[in-house]
């Protein structure tokens, strides 16, 4: 009897184990943006503070860079949503030879690591004439999501019966408008996840606008913060925590509101859906 | 059966728009497709070739070098095996992909989920978000977190002070293993999710009847579920290690490949090489071994996920 009880504890003592380390240096951000005199060890603050919050947001260099980064990533998760519409469409519905290379190319490309062709990339973009703008950022980001996005968009739309959008033929809807008009809403969770994934992957991603990017007010979130870590990270602990939880809760909100899409399950990113 | 339907539905498709040509589907498809191929063209596929190109040239950020692009063959090839820190940068890779991919996160994420399998919900759900909190922190704020945490004065060393331990500069005296743990932390959780989402899959009655039979929890283990999740290991793995490979951010921001060439993975030496010293061609040539070894380790990602296209 003891053995069973013994057997039953120790895994909650282990997981509780490794809750409070993932835990611990997660704390230190939270509690330091509060803090009005925030150090780099964890304490909880003596006197609670929004300081840090309104110091950070009524800097306008600051807003700009979020309002740049929200285009960026929004800009970028649109044009994949709707470019991946389209390309997932005939991948679909039409039986083509090409298709299954297709296919394979497409899931070839989502797990490439993107930072392998960044030095290419930079010399292509000076090539093009477009270092330093922020839609050839937002053009090579779209490219670099679209493998994931036109994936996922397939097999979302495999799901939804073709029935339907026959029925909107038949009463004289053209294809592209069954697309819009029957297919894309009956999708909305599909595009939803793929929308906030890959504004998520953007809205974290600093190597692309970082080299990228070369006039200090065009950059987007992810730069500035890491510059004004570069600047006052040794100092300012408690507004850099506060800066960081304002740049992360964009990622965060969208998890969890994703979470509603994703009930199914994490099967490998649903790429094991056939 | 899917393809008599497939043909049909075309059929009827093509019908009920009354085009007369042959195949209309065909080049629908091509124009569907346009937009992506274009964009993938110009901004994926380009780079990729101009990748293996400019690996052969003497391609510079600045000077004369950076007008006239000549053809230098091997050159780079052969100064980067005569280099002596790129030999330490792969060293370097294999130690960080080894240590943070492959032993750290899979077995980490395997053993929680394996823990959490019908625990307590609410318990479950608890340790589930902290774990996630960490993977859904962008990179740059993961980094933050942990040169905060490991700092001299940092909460690390708050720690070991209190229980009579002397404080230790994690980030000089271990950057690898510093490095390796805050990407661990970052990326355990996508191992986690996806090692829960193949335990579910394995059916319950398999393990009740060794139970039955008289296996222990650890022979059910070996020989029931392990082989059954073996696949999800296998693609998670390559997964993983490709992630990991890109690794760039969190070691940029933690310690900048340094202190020396301590943590100069090979995406940092790239960056460095390219940007830093303005040799393109070189830094070229080293994200070509990038590359290489990534688009070798895609393919067996294709192979092991085993898809019906």
């Amino acid at each position: 009897m003891n053995r069973f009880k013994w057997e039953r504890t120790i895994p909650y003592v282990i997981l509780s184990i490794i809750g409070v380390c993932f835990l611990l240096p997660l704390l230190w951000v939270l509690f330091a943006s509060f803090d009005a005199n925030a150090q780099q060890a964890l304490t909880i603050p003596e006197e609670f503070t929004l300081a840090n919050f309104t110091s950070i947001l009524s800097e306008p260099a600051t807003i700009r860079s979020f309002v740049i980064g929200l285009f960026l990533s929004c800009g970028q998760a649109l044009l994949v949503v709707i470019v991946g519409v389209i390309a997932a469409y005939p991948l679909s519905r039409y039986t083509q030879k090409y298709k299954k290379p297709f296919m394979y190319s497409i899931l070839f490309m989502t797990s490439l690591p993107i930072t392998a062709v960044m030095v290419p990339v930079y010399q292509l973009f000076i090539f093009l004439n477009l270092q330093d703008s922020l839609v050839g950022t937002m053009l090579f980001l779209t490219a670099s999501g679209l493998p994931y996005g036109i994936w996922m968009l397939k097999n979302f739309m495999d799901a939804v019966p073709p029935e339907l959008e026959e029925s909107a033929w038949v009463d004289g809807a053209s294809i592209w408008k069954g697309v819009r008009r029957v297919v894309a809403p009956l999708m909305i969770p599909g595009i939803c996840t793929v929308a906030i994934f890959t504004f998520s992957m953007s809205w974290g991603n600093f190597f692309v606008p970082y080299i990228l990017i070369q006039t200090p007010d065009k950059f987007p979130a992810s730069v500035t913060i890491y510059q004004f870590f570069g600047t006052y990270g040794m100092v300012e602990y408690g507004k850099l925590a506060a800066f960081s939880i304002i740049y992360t809760l964009p990622a965060v909100i969208l998890y969890l509101f994703s979470q509603r899409f994703m009930s199914q399950g994490f099967s490998l990113g649903g790429a094991t859906k056939g | 059966m899917r393809a008599d339907v497939q043909t049909q539905r075309n059929q009827i498709g093509s019908s009920s728009i009354g085009k007369k040509k042959k195949d209309p589907t065909a080049l629908r498809s091509v124009l569907f497709l346009l937009p992506s191929w274009i964009l993938l063209l110009i901004f994926f596929i380009g780079p990729i070739l101009l990748t293996f190109y400019f690996s052969f040239t003497n391609l510079a950020l600045t000077g004369t070098q950076a007008q006239n692009i000549e053809f230098v063959g091997f050159q780079n090839f052969v100064s980067m095996f005569e280099d002596p820190t790129f030999r330490i940068s792969v060293m370097k890779t294999i130690v960080f992909l080894f240590l943070s991919a492959i032993v750290g996160q899979q077995i980490l994420g395997f053993l929680l989920a394996i823990l959490m399998k019908e625990k307590n919900p609410t318990f479950r759900r608890l340790i589930g978000i902290i774990v996630i909190a960490g993977w859904v922190t962008p990179e740059i704020v993961v980094a933050f977190c942990w040169v905060a945490f490991l700092n001299d004065n940092g909460t690390l060393n708050m720690i070991l002070n209190a229980i009579g331990l002397e404080s230790i500069t994690w980030l000089y005296t271990f950057p690898m293993i510093s490095v390796c743990i805050a990407n661990i932390w970052h990326g355990t959780a996508f191992s986690m999710m996806v090692f829960q989402a193949s335990l579910d899959d394995v059916p319950k009655t398999i393990e009740e009847a060794a139970t039955i039979d008289g296996a222990s929890r650890l022979q059910v283990l070996i020989r029931i579920i392990l082989p059954m999740v073996k696949g999800s290991i296998v693609t998670n793995m390559i997964l993983v290690t490709l992630q990991t490979l890109g690794v760039f951010t969190l070691i940029f921001t933690m310690t900048g490949g340094g202190p020396g060439t301590s943590t100069q993975t090979l995406p940092i030496f790239m960056y460095n090489q390219a940007f830093v010293n303005y040799q393109l061609g070189y830094g070229t040539a080293i994200s070509l071994v990038l590359l290489v070894i990534g688009i070798i380790a895609s393919l067996f990602y294709i192979r092991s996920m085993k898809v019906k296209i």
